[in-house]
């Protein structure tokens, strides 16, 4: 069995489970924010059942529009409080405790290896980086599982991808999914599971195997998987406080496909507008492309990991002048780690602005919206028409490498035309 | 299920829950507001140009992108009766379903289907007919357990129909 359908059938005490089967799991973690959790909880009202499966099992984060962006938005969180106070649900972040979901339920050990994890939210598939099987669903699903407690699956395929070689200089997780991205298209895993392995991702970071399980949802997949390993179980330690189900995929496993990828060939890219699969190498872009703004956050790439390449690169250099550059640290012990690093310092130095941990940006919500006509070179994860505006903005989707350095050039470009070098 | 009549109007492939549905407006959860600003993005006259019973037809992987089920029910209240898709996103597959928004699966007849053309739907049959172009396709049918959702109103009526089950137990 693959990776998805040993979790699944572990769930389900089941020796085997085969793709195409549907099946019923129970959850072990629900999910909703500030924009799905209202919805939810409106659906869930109207049953009038009076009692959620499990409040220690429900996890609500106030980070799309927070801090509060206007009155409805204030009412929408409002709704949720209440909701969390009524059902005594503990998991609720709102103030000086919140930050983006899919940076903050990992952290805080919400979330584990051999988890099965819905959340209402689309990158709620970033914690298939602990080998969890976590996938987005709609407030109505959502709300089907806080009267349950289970929910149903059809048990997807599984395409493997193995990486092999040796990463070039600045290269992170980033250029690789979405060089992936852009090789097999927005559906090229259309209802599938995407496992990611081989050589090169045993080497990556944590931080990085969550950019790279974020954005499966991008290739259309239902979850994006890594084995758990030596690095998972340290990053759990002191975080995770229930037994872990360490799997580990067959040998023998059947896959839909198999894709192998050459490190060594990929170097920075950047999605182009309108797609995240629309991927170049930063090097063959043709003209200057010039720029309004740089983001550099979101659930994709606003770790310690990212800051610290951001921080990096700004480092006794300043953003430039024709540019807003934002900083959003994904979570306050994100922020504080940041500061403590000397990275806040850096960044203020280099003429940065600093957010709170939010979504913002990133949907278009609030905290650096896009004009008409204007370009912005972003970490984030989606890239489609209006998103992080006017609908005749631009989004450029890269790693924090690229981002940091275009924000200094003022145009779509590499730490190397800076000067600087990196080992990896 | 009723018989749906209405015209098509024609996207492409990847038609995202943004363009759907701008996540400037997520900050309500009101039917009626959400269905003013549907499909903005792509054709800001949408709301004003369809009519009710009106059908979506597009290309592969609609409803890509976010998970907020505001993209279903802004399509709904604006009176589609319909999407006819080559393949949907999943997300939007699922909550399309839990909303109650009839979606249909047919890449032959997105083919042949331009905007402005009449439609004629009978989900029961899983028949389209392009009355314009005066051609019939067939859809495949639904896993019995989905159609089992569908007869009892969506998924939150089906599930408190097995809740009450187990209660009488």
């Amino acid at each position: 069995m693959t990776l998805a359908e040993k979790i699944l059938a572990t769930k389900l005490n089941r020796k085997y489970v085969e793709p195409g089967e549907l099946v019923e799991v129970s959850v072990d973690l629900t999910l909703a924010n500030d924009i799905t959790g209202p919805l939810a909880i409106k659906i869930f009202e109207s049953t009038n059942i009076g009692k959620v499966f499990d409040p220690e099992k429900i996890v609500l984060v106030m980070d799309h529009f927070t801090p509060n962006k206007d009155i409805k938005s204030a009412e929408q969180v409002r709704t949720c409080r209440e909701f969390a106070k009524k059902y005594k649900i503990r998991h609720y972040y709102e103030g000086g405790n919140c930050g983006i979901e899919h940076a903050l339920l990992p952290e805080l050990g919400l979330v584990g290896p051999g988890d099965i994890v819905i959340g209402a939210d689309s990158h709620t598939c970033t914690y298939g980086a602990l080998g969890a099987f976590a996938t987005g669903v709609g407030s109505t699903d959502l709300a089907g599982a806080w009267i349950t407690g289970k929910t149903w699956f059809k048990v997807p395929e599984t395409i493997k991808f193995i990486y092999y070689g040796k990463l070039n200089p600045w290269v992170t997780g980033k250029d690789l999914i979405l060089w992936t991205i852009g090789d097999i298209g927005v559906d090229g895993a259309l209802y599938k599971a995407m496992e990611f392995t081989g050589e090169v991702i045993k080497k990556l970071s944590m931080a990085e195997r969550f950019t790279m399980a974020n954005m499966a949802i991008e290739a259309g997949g239902k979850v994006g998987l890594i084995e758990p390993d030596k690095k998972t179980i340290v990053y759990i330690k002191n975080r995770f406080k229930r037994k872990p189900i360490i799997l580990k995929a067959d040998k023998k496993a059947k896959y839909a496909d198999i894709k192998e990828y050459d490190v060594s060939k990929i170097d920075l890219v950047v999605a182009l507008p309108h797609l995240p699969s629309n991927v170049k190498l930063v090097k063959d872009l043709s003209n200057k492309i010039f720029i309004d703004q740089v983001v550099i956050g979101s659930c994709t790439n606003g770790r310690i990991e990212d800051l610290a390449i951001a921080a990096k690169i700004l480092k006794n250099r300043k953003v430039n002048p024709n540019l807003r550059c934002i900083i959003i640290p994904a979570t306050p012990n994100i922020y504080y780690q940041a500061l403590k690093k000397g990275y806040i310092r850096v960044f203020i130095e280099a003429g940065a602005i600093i957010s709170p941990p939010t979504c913002g940006p990133c949907l278009g919500g609030h905290m650096g919206i896009l004009a008409k006509g204007e370009k912005a070179v972003a970490t984030t994860n989606r890239n489609f028409v209006g998103r992080m505006g006017h609908p005749e903005s631009e989004v450029y989707l890269a790693g924090p490498a690229v981002a940091a350095a275009s924000a200094v050039l003022g145009y779509i470009g590499t730490p190397e035309e800076l000067g600087l070098k990196r080992e990896n | 299920m009723k018989k749906i009549k209405g015209k098509a109007w024609k996207f492409g492939d990847n038609i995202d829950t943004d363009v759907i549905i701008p996540a400037r407006y997520l900050n309500t959860t009101d039917p009626e507001e959400l269905a003013k600003h549907c499909m903005e993005d792509i054709d800001p006259e949408f709301f004003k140009k369809i009519n009710k019973g009106d059908i979506i037809v597009a290309g592969k992987n609609f409803g890509c992108g976010s998970s907020r089920e505001h993209a279903p029910i802004a399509i709904k209240a604006c009176g589609i009766a319909c999407v006819i898709a080559e393949s949907f996103a999943r997300i939007f597959y699922r909550n399309a379903f839990n909303t109650g928004l009839l979606i249909l699966e047919c890449p032959e007849a997105v083919k042949n289907i331009e905007t402005g053309d009449e439609l004629e739907i009978y989900p029961e049959e899983g028949k389209i007919i392009n009355l314009t172009k005066n051609k019939t396709y067939f859809i495949k049918p639904l896993p019995s357990f989905m159609k089992k959702i569908l007869e009892d109103g969506g998924l939150i009526p089906h599930i408190m129909k097995k809740f009450e089950i187990v209660h009488q137990k």
